[in-house]
């Protein structure tokens, strides 16, 4: 049965004997895959036809009252004061506010409170807009906002308790007045009850899934709460009490510039969030891919909407210690931590072509970094102090020599490989540039949490890391500091760069409540920091956002995708 | 059976033959990577992003020709892929055999001696399975760091069960077979039927399933790597190149991923041509 | 029927001592990746404020402390809180359940459906054009990885041609108390792509499973009796091949099943499918381990069934495995 073939059938009679049937087989099947896949390749000259017809489908009407955002990370819980990780504050900017707002360029804007002041260096006085509405109808006062700090500051495994930890005392001394103060002068208080989100009072004690059943979802934000799909989607409706919805009304009654319904669809996966935007799925994306952009800048059907971000990428060095765990000499045998040396630090920052990484590895979307705040952020010292360091690997060869390297030495380059835009490729292309000037680099990536994890642990050389900051002294105080645990100083400074001059101005800055003296202490901090190479900054990242064209997006450099950013565009 | 049989079995089907030569091919490709590839791509000095993403045919800054293109690391694909299949090679078939060898030594014994044995055996193979490979590799990794060492562990321990399951499942049926009662009554040694008459029975179950976890080893190594998971990025195997070159196939750069996809093809429809005709000679039945 | 239920509960009191090793293992493994606190906590915390957290999620203990406290609670039904999400970890899963069961039920419906039928016709006509396509065509089924097949899934019919959505689940209903997707035309178009990615590698498996089965089969003494009395070829199949197939398919079909379960993780990923694989990889990398603790407890829970239910059918198909034989009497001593 096995042996002897079926000569009755009629393709082996025709001459097809002569050809191994596996020709035929595979050539059958291979030119199908091809045909296949170049397909595929090619299809994205076409999503025209995708779009038109689920538009067709949908109804334009309802297209044009839902807007749908497509969320690039999970949203984890919808609880305003547990996780402090953005897609969880992305909604509950749409449902709360709080009494400071941060514009386009984390620049201070009055909130809910529409103006404060210092009343002596240790109290800050907050007035309220009266007449805020929340979604249940009652109107906001004093006591709602001290009931909130103190649910952000009791909730259990809460990770906002930290932004109320200054205050030591609050009171209301009338119902549209919250006076709050300090153990020490502290000038950024304004910045952190800015990540303090203000629900109704009776609500203090709501857990988690009160919030998250929907039950405890009261705000006074421009959008009320509907629904919460783990893992899936929150959809949201139009709050008409909200303020800006009467002026939206008023400017333009005839249009309606705002959507009656919003939908955020949680699509971590990159390739999947593109997709889902070109088959008409979602109106928007955030970080857009970087492989991405050339072809959606292409794309007709589509706005690309860009803004550089406050996450500046940029490289640890261990200072502390005598030896470093990952460098060795050129035969692997153990040396002196070279990175102690300012002039091997300088070399490092010379080597790097940050310029390539931008448009090469990152295709665009980064910008050159001189500071580890971006460029836009309060304290960012001006180009005519500093500006990035040019690429420049003869002098950072001859540095090297200089510190006594000639040889260059080996090193292991640690970095995750899930948490910032391409970080893994990131810190290979910066392997290559150290390999070259004779640092012979190896990289070593992994997943965030076990990156994170053997980070704090002083476990690297040289780490790669990102930071969003308000201001540069909020940044150094974290990152560069000398690190004191007990004061939560330093606290990411992992290399344990001590710098007592960087101290005493951050510390200064801080405690300066005059916007313009402590501006001027926190540029001249990053400058110092930066002169010393303490830390090498790489690029700040640059946000992008993919929509349908006919949307109008006003980026946000804090990244986030706010519906009150959006406006229909018309031709 | 005779090497020499073995040979004239395949070459009475073409269809294996196909299969045996591709495989020899490859083989050989990557044995010979290091001679043969135009660029060594896990040495970062011989790297420049400046090359990052060339189509194919284009001219490295080097003046070489970029066969295939290169990835966004200026990495030359074809070199990358040789190299790649090497290391794919290695981990997808040194795992399957290692987990061949525990698991067939376990479900035989399982099988034969039955009793508490048998649930032991059977038991630790239900946790083995009832744990998702990812989080195996992830645990591995957290303690050992990565390297293909430690992915090559990760494959062993989430494929041993299969095969224990599968050998215990058809000795079972075996056992009880009319032969091996025969066996009994002779009363041959214990041993001897396990290794004359009830192993060779259990073979070709076995290399189906064996084909079959050779390619899904390799899979799963691309899998891991699409997670996050797999080997160090700078020593790419096939897996990883395609996992690398995901992210690009929607920009129209398809190069990056399908190449190495293609050659990841190659590579097991040949392993599984070649298994498939294992099996038919092996199998005693057949005979 | 008293040896049934001999096994059934040997089963389940081995499935107990598996639930415990397996949380063991699960406790250590969590410990040895990393410090949940590393990430959970704010990065500019004081030590006091770290402790607080520490003595709230109970991390402040030794080790073997947090895992008896952990083992007393779950005997009462608790598996402890979500680290992330603040909620308990078996109401999480178990709210993603559906989802995932919904996936990997098509998924494998879907291979058993095209399988068999399939394998049969390949193993019936191992020579014939078709025959040989239908296994070249299985070999590609497992040859290309889950994730870049499901890539392509999503450019074909999504972007490219538009007729099927490329993520996501359509509306949900409830079907006999179970949250379902299956109710409306939307959500079979939503559940498709997903379905039919899952499903390619068990097809790929069941149709070499079932040809070889059936060519082996063929070639049987009472294969080859029966065809020689001239019983008719559908008989043949129906009857003799079909049931010398069902031991190892179901086998496999139920070996199988647990890991469409575990792999759903990569095409919830991709298809942006809001099950339990998805909240598994979520939870991993936020370190979350009750989450991982009670997904993984539910997945033995599920293996464990399974396997009884394997097993029950093995004792069922196959008279020489009765009980009396399959458990030999020395296991009872």
């Amino acid at each position: 049965m096995k042996t002897h073939r079926d000569l009755n059938q009629p393709w082996l009679k025709s001459g097809a004997l002569l050809l191994p049937r596996f020709h035929c087989l595979s050539a059958c099947l291979f030119s199908c895959l091809f045909c296949c896949l170049f397909a595929c390749l090619h299809a994205f000259s076409l999503p025209v036809l995708a779009q038109d017809a689920r538009d067709a489908r949908e109804g334009r009407d309802d297209a044009r009252s839902t807007l749908r955002i497509g969320m690039a990370a999970d949203i984890t819980s919808v609880d305003p004061h547990l996780s402090n990780i953005s897609p969880n504050n992305q909604i509950g900017w749409h449902v709360f506010e709080a009494l400071t707002h941060v514009d386009d360029n984390a620049r201070l804007v009055p909130g809910l409170a529409s103006s404060w002041r210092a009343v002596d260096p240790r109290t800050w006085e907050f007035k309220l807009r009266a007449n805020v509405k929340f979604h249940d109808g009652t109107t906001l006062v004093a006591k709602d906002v001290l009931a909130s700090i103190e649910r952000a500051r009791k909730l259990a495994n809460g990770q906002f308790a930290g932004f109320t930890r200054t205050i030591i005392a609050a009171e209301a001394p009338d119902a549209l007045t919250v006076r709050l103060r300090t153990a020490a002068p502290y000038a950024t208080l304004p910045h952190d009850l800015n990540s303090i989100f203000i629900i109704p009072a009776r609500l203090m004690n709501a857990s988690s899934e009160d919030f998250n059943a929907g039950r405890a979802m009261i705000g006074s934000g421009p959008w009320r709460f509907e629904r919460y799909a783990r893992g899936d989607r929150v959809e949201l409706s139009r709050f008409d009490g909200h303020r800006d919805a009467a002026r939206d009304a008023a400017r333009d009654a005839a249009r309606p510039s705002s959507w009656n319904k919003l939908v955020f669809r949680v699509l971590s996966n990159d390739p999947a969030r593109s997709a889902a935007l070109l088959a008409g799925d979602v109106d928007i994306i955030e970080q857009v891919p970087p492989a991405d952009l050339e072809k959606f800048n292409k794309n007709n059907n589509l706005t690309l909407s860009r803004k550089t971000s406050w996450r500046t990428i940029f490289l640890q060095l261990d200072h502390s210690r005598e030896r470093s765990p990952h460098i060795t000499d050129r035969k692997g045998g153990a040396i002196a931590n070279p990175l102690r040396d300012v002039r091997v630090r300088s070399a490092i920052s010379k080597a790097i072509n940050r310029a390539a990484i931008a448009a090469r590895v990152m295709e665009g979307a980064a910008v050159p970094a001189a500071a580890l705040v971006s460029p836009q952020i309060f304290g960012h010292p001006p180009a005519k102090d500093l500006s990035p360091e040019t690429f420049d690997a003869d002098g950072a060869r001859k540095l090297l020599a200089e510190a006594g390297y000639p040889e260059g030495f080996n090193l292991t380059l640690h970095a995750p490989n899930n948490r910032y835009v391409n970080d893994d490729q990131v810190a290979q292309a910066v392997a290559q540039m150290l390999t070259r000037i004779g640092i012979i680099t190896k990289v070593e990536v992994m997943p965030a949490n076990v990156y994170f994890t053997r980070a704090r642990n002083g476990e690297f050389s040289v780490a790669m890391l990102g930071w969003g900051s308000f201001s540069a002294d909020l940044a150094l105080r974290s990152l560069l500091m000398t690190p004191s645990a007990e004061k939560g100083l330093g606290t990411w400074n992992w290399g344990g760069y001590a710098n007592p001059r960087l101290d005493q101005l951050i510390e200064r800055s801080l405690s300066t409540t005059e916007e313009a003296k402590r501006e001027a202490l926190a540029r001249e901090a990053m400058l110092l920091a930066m002169r010393d190479h303490a830390a090498i900054a790489l690029h700040h990242q640059i946000s992008t956002w993919a929509m349908k064209s006919g949307l109008k997006l006003q980026p946000r450099t804090d990244e986030y995708t706010l519906a009150g950013s959006l406006s229909l565009q018309r031709p | 059976m005779s090497a020499r049989e073995l040979l004239r079995g395949f070459q009475r089907s073409h269809l294996a033959m196909a299969g045996l030569s591709l495989l020899a091919l490859l083989l050989l490709l990557a044995l010979a990577a290091g001679v043969i590839a135009p660029q060594n791509p896990y040495d970062l000095a011989q790297l420049d992003i400046t090359d990052g993403r060339l189509p194919p045919g284009e001219r490295l800054g080097s003046g070489a020709l970029a066969l295939l293109g290169t990835d966004d690391q200026g990495r030359d694909m074809l070199s990358a892929i040789l190299y790649g299949l090497r290391i794919s090679l290695l981990i997808g078939t040194g795992s399957t055999l290692l987990a061949l060898a525990i698991g067939l030594t376990l479900g035989i014994t399982a099988a034969w001696h039955g009793g508490w044995i048998d649930a032991l055996i059977m038991r630790v193979a239900d946790i083995q399975l009832s744990f998702p490979a990812i989080l195996i590799a992830l645990v591995l990794l957290a303690v050992f760091g990565q390297g293909s060492d430690k992915i090559l562990l990760a494959l062993v321990a989430v494929q041993w069960a299969y095969y224990a399951r599968t050998v215990r499942a058809t000795a079972l049926v075996e056992r009880g077979r009319e032969y091996i009662e025969a066996a009994r009554c002779l009363a041959l040694p214990g041993w001897r039927i396990l290794l004359w008459h009830l192993l060779p029975n259990c073979l070709p179950p076995l290399i189906v399933v064996a084909t079959v976890q050779v390619a899904s080893a390799i899979a799963l190594e691309a899998t891991l790597s699409f997670l996050g998971l797999g080997l160090p990025i700078t020593e790419p195997s096939l897996g990883l190149l395609i996992a690398n070159g995901f992210s690009y196939l929607l920009s129209g750069k398809y190069w990056i991923s399908l190449f190495p996809g293609l050659a990841l093809l190659l590579l097991i429809v040949s392993l599984n041509l070649v298994g498939d005709r294992l099996r038919d000679l092996l199998d005693p039945r057949l005979q | 029927m008293l040896g049934m239920l001999v096994l059934i509960a040997r089963r389940l009191g081995q499935s107990a001592l598996v639930l415990l090793v397996m949380s063991l293992l699960v406790f250590v493994g969590v410990f040895a990746i990393g410090d949940p606190l590393a990430i959970l906590v704010s990065p500019d915390a004081t030590p006091e404020e770290i402790a607080r957290s520490a003595r709230e999620l109970g991390l402040q203990q030794p080790l073997w402390q947090q895992y008896l406290l952990f083992l007393q609670q779950a005997l009462q039904g608790n598996l402890g809180r979500s680290f992330a999400h603040g909620e308990p970890a078996m109401a999480l899963i178990l709210e993603r359940l559906p989802a995932t069961l919904e996936l990997a039920i098509s998924a494998t419906v879907i291979a058993i459906v095209l399988g068999i039928p399939l394998g049969l016709w390949a193993g019936l006509r191992p020579r014939s054009l078709s025959g040989q396509s239908i296994m070249a065509g299985s070999i590609l089924g497992f040859s290309l990885p889950t994730f870049w097949v499901g890539l392509m899934l999503i450019m074909l019919f999504s972007v490219w041609l538009g007729w099927l959505p490329a993520s996501g689940r359509g509306p949900v209903q409830s079907v006999l108390g179970l949250p379902l997707s299956l109710g409306s035309s939307e959500g079979w178009r939503h559940l498709l792509l997903p379905a039919l990615n899952l499903a390619l590698f068990k097809l790929a498996l069941i149709i070499r499973l079932v040809r070889a089965g059936c060519i082996e089969a063929l070639r049987q003494d009472y294969v080859r009796f029966a065809r020689a009395k001239g019983l008719h070829p559908r008989r043949i199949i129906g009857v003799h091949v079909l049931k010398n197939l069902l031991l190892p398919l179901i086998t496999v079909i139920g070996l199988e099943f647990g890991s469409v379960i575990a792999f759903s993780i990569v095409t919830e990923t991709i298809f942006a499918w809001p099950g339990m694989g998805k909240l598994l990889i979520d939870s991993i990398n936020v370190l979350d381990r009750p989450v991982i603790v009670a997904y993984l407890c539910i997945i033995v829970l599920l293996f464990t069934l399974i396997n009884l239910l394997v097993d029950l059918l093995y004792v069922l198909l196959d008279p020489r495995l009765r009980p009396s034989t399959a458990t030999p009497q020395r296991a009872g001593t």
